[in-house]
């Protein structure tokens, strides 16, 4: 036994470290996908006997008003969050400097990437709030006519929205202060001394350079974008009449809430949504496959 | 450096700077300051539509009302159970993935790598109804070890992502001569490679720690009782009681928000590098 492990162990060794972890992440996240799909082919209310029901779900789907809701207002989120990425490098440029006390300004700006969804809904529904919120003070006093962003159909997304990348542009700030912190000082000024400066040295000279940090910032945000449950659930719980609804918050609705319990149908709904994420995950996996080889 | 050191600049951009600088983050920070400050006036002061004026005196009793008089105590507590055994045990696990990987050369080495990585990215909806389905079948649905013990196994992703990226980084050079020593694979995880983990083990733990923390959607789907649930579907489920009664719901609100902020400035420069994954070097 032990002369069997003393000649095989460098070939027996990365299995038996990659096993308990590896199991572990195959029965809660590899498989649950294809159950997630199997289920979907269902009717099902999570506890009975389970209906064979072919494509019924999906074709229910291609007629649901709340399902193309959902699926545009996926849409917006994915656009409008990639302004975390323009927004978030201009506040790492402010705030890349060495001025005395700079360190606490960076972690400042920061903060609001530390604190639970939850508690970011919380704090902009209280901001929008009719009456009395601070932006509907500030709209009233220079319109003279205040807006309960979330009650209105046509505002409520981008009310959300704007909750949602309060935290994103944080995110992308702190990967773009860390990538300005690495740009090559002696390429820098040799720009300068070629008379660049401004937006032309921002895009010739720096942003080449961030490409690391700038493909760490379109990941996250393209998957917090579709993520956007918390705040959704939060603040407005799909409404007013389900308008801000997303395909993630839909699911729940779906499967797991008062409407009751869908089991199949909800799962047809996040099949939907695996799919569309799956055409960013595998542009991401092959980019890093790409600079893994080159390594 | 880019921009050009505001020290090289005229004395009046200076100053303009320097005054530019705390106006912002007001600014940015307008929705926490307003929360923060109102979870200190009287209930009476809001009731009066005293929303923006001076509160007529400071009033911690909205904290003490939720520290003894309601479940966000318990609630933190059960974060707690959630939140330090999924830390442990996904660091542990992936310290051991992320080795194999970044160690051994075999043939679907590769493969078993983006599948980790893949699984960490996709949306939590299609894992919801199977994953819910076997706590249930388990017995666990509604425990902390339940909720736990998904988020171990989700989290080993991200984590072995991470360290294996990092233990990538580190001189091969020591793993060969332990070898040639004569040293067995698991003294050389044990003895050599867990020493330098230190950095990404605190890394990864202050990150896990506030993801878990502020995690909501398992929250809902796994746990329902108060005895169970955290904190975040808890202020949440409080939330619904409290209709309209916001000096309590950003008192709570703070105090959802206090452990991982306080991580956060206790272990900054970790939490960073983890953030980047070590990728931005």
């Amino acid at each position: 036994m032990t002369s069997f492990w003393k000649s095989n162990q460098r070939r027996l060794a990365p299995w038996l470290f990659l096993a308990p972890g590896a199991v572990l992440f195959a029965v809660y996240v590899i498989i649950p996908i294809f159950q997630s799909m199997w289920i979907s082919l269902y009717d099902w209310d999570g506890l009975g006997t389970a209906t064979w029901i072919g494509a019924a779900n999906y074709v229910e789907l291609l007629d649901d008003d709340s399902f193309y809701t959902s699926l545009k207002n996926n849409v917006i989120w994915l656009v409008l969050y990639m302004l975390a990425l323009p927004l978030g490098l201009f506040i790492a440029i402010f705030l890349n400097q060495t001025v005395g006390g700079m360190r606490i300004y960076k972690s400042m700006f920061f903060f609001p990437f530390v604190i639970s969804q939850v508690v970011v809904g919380l704090m902009f529904s209280w901001f929008y709030a009719p009456d009395f919120g601070l932006f509907y003070q500030i709209i009233e006093w220079a319109t003279g006519q205040g807006i309960a962003v979330l009650a209105d159909e046509r505002f409520v997304t981008y009310g959300i929205i704007a909750a949602g990348l309060w935290p994103q542009i944080a995110y992308v700030m702190i990967l773009y202060l860390t990538g300005l912190n690495n740009v090559a000082p002696d390429q820098v000024e040799a720009a300068r001394l070629d008379g660049a400066k401004g937006l032309g040295m921002l895009w010739h000279v720096i942003l080449p350079q961030l490409r690391p940090a700038t493909f760490i910032a379109v990941v996250v945000t393209v998957i917090g974008a579709l993520r956007s449950f918390d705040l959704v659930s939060i603040m407005t719980d799909g409404g007013p009449y389900g308008s801000s609804r997303v395909l993630s918050f839909f699911m729940y609705e779906q499967a797991l809430s008062e409407y009751g319990y869908r089991m199949g149908y909800g799962a047809a709904i996040a099949v939907v949504l695996f799919a569309i994420m799956m055409i960013f995950i595998s542009g991401f996996i092959w980019k890093m496959w790409r600079d893994e080889r080159e390594r | 450096m880019f921009p050009r050191p505001i020290e090289q600049t005229s004395p009046l951009s200076q100053a303009l700077y320097k005054v530019a600088l705390p106006v912002a983050l007001i600014l940015w920070l307008l929705p926490l300051i307003g929360v923060a400050i109102t979870s200190l006036r009287p209930a009476s002061d809001l009731a009066q539509g005293n929303y923006f004026g001076m509160p007529s005196y400071i009033a911690f009793e909205n904290y003490w009302q939720l520290a003894f008089d309601s479940a966000i105590p318990r609630y933190m507590v059960n974060s707690l159970w959630v939140t330090v055994p999924t830390v442990i045990g996904a660091v542990a696990l992936s310290c051991m993935t992320g080795f194999a990987l970044a160690v051994y050369r075999f043939r679907s080495n590769i493969l078993v790598f983006f599948l980790f990585v893949a699984g960490n990215f996709v949306p939590f909806q299609i894992l919801m109804v199977p994953v819910r389905d076997l706590t249930l079948q388990m017995g666990m649905y509604n425990t902390w070890y339940g909720l736990a013990l998904f988020h171990i196994a989700f989290q080993t992703g991200f984590c072995t992502l991470f360290m294996r990226n990092f233990i990538k980084s580190l001189p091969f050079e020591l793993i060969e001569a332990a070898r040639v020593e004569g040293v067995s694979e698991i003294r050389i995880f044990w003895f050599v490679v867990m020493p330098l983990m230190r950095p990404a083990i605190a890394a990864l733990s202050v990150l896990i720690f506030t993801f878990i923390w502020n995690d909501f959607f398992w929250a809902t789907v796994l746990t329902t009782s108060a005895e169970t649930q955290p904190i975040t579907a808890g202020l949440s489920s409080l939330n619904g009681q409290w209709i309209a009664q916001w000096h309590l719901v950003s008192a709570g609100s703070i105090l959802a928000a206090l452990p991982p902020v306080l991580m956060f400035f206790a272990m900054q420069k970790h939490f960073i590098a983890g953030l980047t994954l070590g990728a931005v070097k």
